[in-house]
């Protein structure tokens, strides 16, 4: 009688050591990421707005699997080896979608095998070109200029440009001190814009500040933004 | 051995001798009622109705204090909150809801109360109307979050064939959903009692009153959605197209009408006492024959259905339990209320100078303001349950420099003085100092003035108002505003204002589409109409844009619908220290913003409609997503 009850312990550990290996997946480690792009250039975009969605068929039910897209319109996902269907939601980002054929529409279609980056082409209405930032005495200024890409039909105005400055890295229409902006109506010319912003002072003191400039396009939800500039005060 | 053998025997003849006696398996059970049972008999079905009462929807509520405020109209003064100023807007699935398991259950009721031929046939009608308002009620809820549903009118049953596509319903028309709840409400109001006295349970003018609001509702969805194309679907599940707003705006008025008429009973605009902010609030508290309020969400003492609203909002200062103060109304509402001269008007703060106003009374600042501010906020200086509250930020120095403490009534020394004393109220403000009037200013509506409602062990029975006569008159007035007749327009919002001492009345010219906005801003503050109102005119993205409020653009546009409201502002009193001269004990004002305070809300186009979850469209292909999401 005694030994026979040594068992039920050993069987237990051995179940539970099974278990582990059967159980357990391992964790997702191919990443996926790239950028926003119109013609090879990168699409600056407000941090945690614009979001790609990810579905992966195959498994049942589905859900999208979000990859918010970064200030500097890149984005990235950790996933497993698969099929996925990339794809923005509709009316998302200050941009048109590409539509390549009827069936496909505007989807992307990954085939993901380790890490591996994918560029998302877009047709944004705007873009930022050159913008010069000059910053001293408190000042923070911009000069730049306007491409309208989208000139067909499915043109639109622009409803304002705004000069953002904030302390760090991260500007944005909530995140900032400082604003400038000139609405649309105003601006003459696409090519000579320019904005010029007062920084109050900084606690804790510091000589630079991070500055970039936003365009709104009527009925746009998203803005498009140059890229972030550190400027000396 | 021989005597265990005994026992099986025994067992055997114990079972056998339970088994001869049938009437044994066929005792009735005692902790459960048969159908025959509950439809047999009228009392039963009401507590059956009960539950369903129980279960219905609202956006806010007094059980739950977060959802009565929200969207900057107020600061959280509670640290697990903070989060709610420091992020940038909402989440898609905001909002949603999707309860077809109470749709089923309300349809189940209207199955059987129909078969129960046991009860009289004046009873049966009324539970079947009132089940009907409940189900309306919830159609309503749902469109007015998710846009058109699927419009699910029987109990639907599955027949376990292993394929489920005959209960997949697609989603209706938003439109089709509004013509539902008002054609219910139309349906159901002949068998429903006259009785201005009945509160709880659904009465004609409660049915009125929905088909005013829904009405209303999708009348505003069709004449402004245009401003935002981007928020429709082809097939007409989110937006209705623009040639319908009249048809609904006549529809609105016409029952309002019914309602004011007084055909539904006699209701009327609470005015029982003098004091016309006192007035304000008791609406919400007074359940002694109060002629305003139509239908509420009831509650009892001592009867385990209570809630602790007064508990999470009183003023802290010799509250009765050491909580309170959560909902602290902003500056950006107070300074929406208007002067009595129907004008708007910054709270002043500085003359034209920029220097600061003195004033002897704290109360000075809020003199000659339209009473529903003090009848909606609990302004420093004013009392509650017979203690003023104690609310000052500190002292000001001749020189402009600040003494002030970071505790709850801190003392320290005063310059030229020897003995320490008391230098912030023991209400606050004080900066990140929870459960206190961070903003300067405490909630009053809602706040329960009987002793003992602030105690966890009693709590209040205050009532959760959800259709009330003040609101069925603003409805008319913008109905009537919409369909060009501005002169009972005015007449029917000078009713509301007049009662809130505003007895200058405006005239038909002066009624816009910004004055109508403002006039339900505040009269129904924290009631849960201002997310829904910001949502069917389509201005809630240009209200919450995501630019944070500058000091400069406070108190800019009062009067404007789409004035931003991103951040709550905080109006923080300081006394003036400074022996000898005039000004002494006087007060001044502060706008501040507060540290705590660091996102700016945005309104997406995607939360005009909330998500619809993943797991319902996956279990009903048929359900089209809503636009940008």
């Amino acid at each position: 009688m005694k030994t026979r009850f040594h068992f039920i312990p050993i069987l237990a550990i051995m179940i539970l050591f099974a278990s582990c290996e059967k159980d357990n997946y391992p964790a997702p480690k191919s990443v996926l990421s790239g950028q926003i792009v119109y013609n090879g250039e990168p699409i600056g975009v407000e941090y945690n707005q614009v979001r790609l969605q990810l579905w992966q068929p195959g498994f049942g039910k589905l859900a999208a699997i979000d990859a918010q897209v970064a200030q500097d319109g890149s984005y990235s996902a950790m996933l497993f080896n698969g099929n996925y269907k990339m794809v923005f939601p509709k009316g998302r980002g200050p941009f048109k979608t590409l539509e390549k054929d009827a069936t496909a529409k505007d989807t992307l279609f990954v085939k993901l095998e380790g890490n591996q980056t994918v560029d998302v082409e877009v047709m944004p209405y705007y873009m930022i070109r050159t913008p010069q930032f000059n910053g001293g005495e408190s000042k923070v200024s911009v000069a730049l200029k306007l491409e309208k890409i989208i000139k067909d039909v499915n043109a639109k105005d622009v409803e304002r440009v705004t000069l953002y400055v904030n302390k760090t890295e991260f500007v944005s229409r909530s995140t900032n001190i400082a604003t400038a902006e000139i609405p649309g109506g105003d601006i003459k010319d696409l090519n000579a814009i320019s904005l010029t912003t007062n920084v109050p002072a900084l606690m804790p003191t510091q000589n630079y500040v991070f500055a970039r400039v936003g365009v709104k396009i009527k009925d746009v939800e998203d803005m498009v933004f140059s890229p972030v500039q550190k400027v000396q005060l | 051995m021989k005597k265990i053998l005994y026992i099986p025997v025994f067992l055997m003849l114990l079972l056998s001798w339970g088994c001869n006696d049938d009437e044994f398996l066929n005792r009735p059970p005692t902790n459960i009622l048969t159908e025959e049972q509950v439809w047999g008999d009228e009392g039963q079905v009401l507590s059956v109705l009960g539950n369903l009462y129980n279960r219905y929807y609202d956006i806010g509520s007094v059980k739950d204090w977060p959802s009565l405020s929200g969207f900057n109209e107020a600061f959280f003064s509670n640290a697990g909150s903070y989060g709610d100023f420091q992020n940038s807007g909402w989440a898609n699935n905001s909002w949603a809801t999707w309860d077809y398991g109470y749709i089923r259950e309300i349809n189940l009721f209207i199955q059987k109360c129909t078969a129960a031929d046991k009860l009289t046939p004046a009873v049966r009608d009324r539970f079947l109307a009132e089940a009907k308002f409940l189900r309306a009620s919830y159609y309503f809820e749902l469109v007015k979050r998710m846009g058109g549903v699927p419009l699910i009118l029987e109990p639907m049953t599955y027949d376990f064939s292993g394929d489920p596509t005959y209960l997949q319903h697609p989603r209706a028309k938003e439109s089709e959903i509004y013509d539902f709840v008002i054609k219910e409400a139309e349906e159901i109001k002949a068998s429903l009692p006259v009785n201005v006295g009945e509160k709880s349970r659904v009465t004609q003018a409660a049915a009125l009153a929905m088909q005013v609001r829904a009405a209303l509702y999708a009348g505003s969805i069709a004449k402004y959605g245009v401003n935002t194309p981007q928020v429709a679907l082809s097939g007409g599940e989110v937006g209705i197209p623009a040639n319908l707003a009249t048809g609904y705006y006549t529809k609105a008025l016409s029952a309002a009408k019914e309602l004011i008429s007084g055909k539904a009973g006699a209701y009327a605009l609470y005015t029982k006492k003098p004091d016309l902010s006192e007035n304000f609030a008791s609406i919400f508290y007074d359940k002694a024959n109060n002629p305003e309020v139509i239908f509420a969400e009831d509650f009892k003492l001592q009867s385990g259905k209570v809630h602790g609203f007064t508990i999470s909002n009183q003023p802290r200062y010799g509250a009765e339990e050491e909580e309170g103060g959560r909902i602290n109304p902003s500056l950006n509402l107070v300074e929406a209320f208007e002067k009595l001269d129907n004008t708007f008007a910054p709270i002043p703060t500085t003359n034209a100078a920029g220097e600061p106003i003195y004033y002897n009374e704290q109360t000075d600042i809020f003199a000659g303001r339209d009473a529903r501010l003090a009848g909606t906020v609990m302004l420093p200086g004013t009392a509650f349950k017979g203690r003023t509250v104690d609310i000052w930020a500190g002292y000001q120095l001749a020189n402009g420099s600040i003494i002030s403490g970071d505790d709850r009534g801190a003392q320290k020394t005063l310059p030229g003085k020897t003995v320490p004393e008391q230098v912030v109220g023991f209400d606050g403000p004080i900066d990140g100092f929870e459960f206190t009037a961070q903003s300067g200013f405490y909630l009053r509506k809602y706040l329960d003035p009987v002793v003992g409602s602030g105690q966890r062990g009693v709590q209040s029975e205050m009532w959760f108002v959800r259709y009330r006569y003040a609101e069925v008159l603003l409805n008319a007035a913008e109905a009537a505003f919409e369909l060009g007749q501005v002169a009972d327009a005015a007449k029917y919002m000078n009713e509301v204002r007049a009662r809130a001492g505003l007895v200058t009345p405006l005239t038909a010219a002066q009624i816009t589409f910004d004055r109508i906005v403002h006039e339900r801003r505040v009269e129904l503050a924290f009631e849960g109409h201002y997310l829904y109102d910001m949502k069917r005119w389509r201005i809630a993205h240009l209200i919450m844009d995501g630019n944070a409020i500058s000091a400069g653009e406070i108190s800019k546009d009062l009067g404007k619908a789409t004035k931003r409201n991103t951040q709550p502002w905080a109006l923080w009193s300081y006394k003036v220290y400074a022996p000898g001269t005039a000004n002494n004990g006087k007060w001044i004002y502060k706008p501040v913003k507060l540290s705590r305070v660091t996102g700016a809300d945005r309104f997406q186009l995607g939360n005009y409609y909330s998500y619809i979850g993943d797991d319902i469209v996956n279990n009903n292909p048929k359900i089209v997503r809503n636009p940008n999401h």
